[in-house]
């Protein structure tokens, strides 16, 4: 495993594809943050709110995204994890994380963070700074 | 109306970062790792102790801000941004605050659209600021309108 502080600009960590989003997975996710809001796990919630069906929380696919990061975490730690929520995620759906180093200094490397669904459309996106 | 709980703070409120929860969280974000949860790892890493993910603060209570009454329906979440001094870890209590930072109205594709931003802060039993989350809502027409009834 590559270490962070090697990594140049440009670099990419190894990314990630999560299998299929189920509801269980949504299910799971809302008792764990506390986030109830039906449209994540209730049907009828999510068409009565104008959607095609349910969503993921975008909290979910944020929390799976930072853990590209987490085989790293002994040689340093996440100082800052912004993200903007581009699209919503559908039951079924296929999500790729990336990581690619858009920054390097001395001991902060600043990435920039996907997550795409199995169409490559861009659902998530921002930036992290790992500080070393 | 949303404009005036600009600058408003919450109380804060005392939070304990649970082994059980974190676990918990980590098995929800599909990352049981384990820095996150095996105790044996923890006492031998780096922060000497399990730590938490770094979007378990979205568990955190953070009180409530008077006369900031979110509708249930009609948000967006737009962005969310962390910041940490250091990583949380396993068992240590953290204060938390909210503060709307600010609030503005856009025209956009779908009408006038309200932006909230609301930071979150949590601190150590001595003061020190451990991390801020901050979370953009966007609030559409509809449900900006039902606010004012």
């Amino acid at each position: 495993m590559n270490r962070i502080a090697d990594l140049q600009k440009g670099d990419s960590l190894p990314l990630i594809q999560l299998g299929p989003v189920s509801r269980l997975d949504l299910i799971k996710y809302a008792g764990a943050s506390g986030d109830f809001n039906p449209i994540h796990t209730i049907d009828a919630e999510a068409e009565g709110a104008g959607l095609p069906g349910i969503i993921a929380h975008g909290m979910w696919t944020m929390g799976n995204l930072a853990k590209i990061f987490t085989p790293y975490l002994e040689e340093g730690f996440i100082q800052d994890y912004a993200i903007r929520f581009k699209g919503m995620v559908f039951l079924g759906d296929v999500i790729t994380l990336k990581a690619i180093v858009a920054e390097k200094k001395d001991k902060e490397v600043t990435f920039q963070v996907l997550a795409d669904n199995q169409s490559d459309k861009n659902v998530l996106k921002g930036e992290l700074v790992f500080s070393l | 109306m949303m404009k005036e709980s600009i600058g408003k703070r919450s109380d804060k409120v005392k939070n304990t970062i649970e082994r059980g929860a974190v676990r918990k969280f980590a098995q929800a974000i599909g990352d049981p790792a384990p820095i996150f949860i095996d105790e044996q790892t923890g006492a031998a890493s780096r922060y000497k102790q399990n730590i938490a993910p770094p979007t378990f603060p979205v568990t955190f209570d953070a009180g409530a801000i008077d006369g900031l009454d979110l509708p249930s329906k009609g948000l967006i979440h737009g962005e969310q941004i962390y910041h940490y001094t250091r990583p949380l870890v396993v068992g240590e209590d953290v204060y938390c605050w909210m503060e709307v930072k600010d609030y503005y109205e856009k025209n956009g594709k779908f009408g006038d659209m309200g932006f909230l931003i609301v930071v979150k802060n949590g601190e150590s039993a001595d003061g020190e600021l451990l991390f801020t989350e901050e979370r953009i809502v966007i609030i559409n027409e509809a449900a900006r309108k039902g606010m004012m009834v």
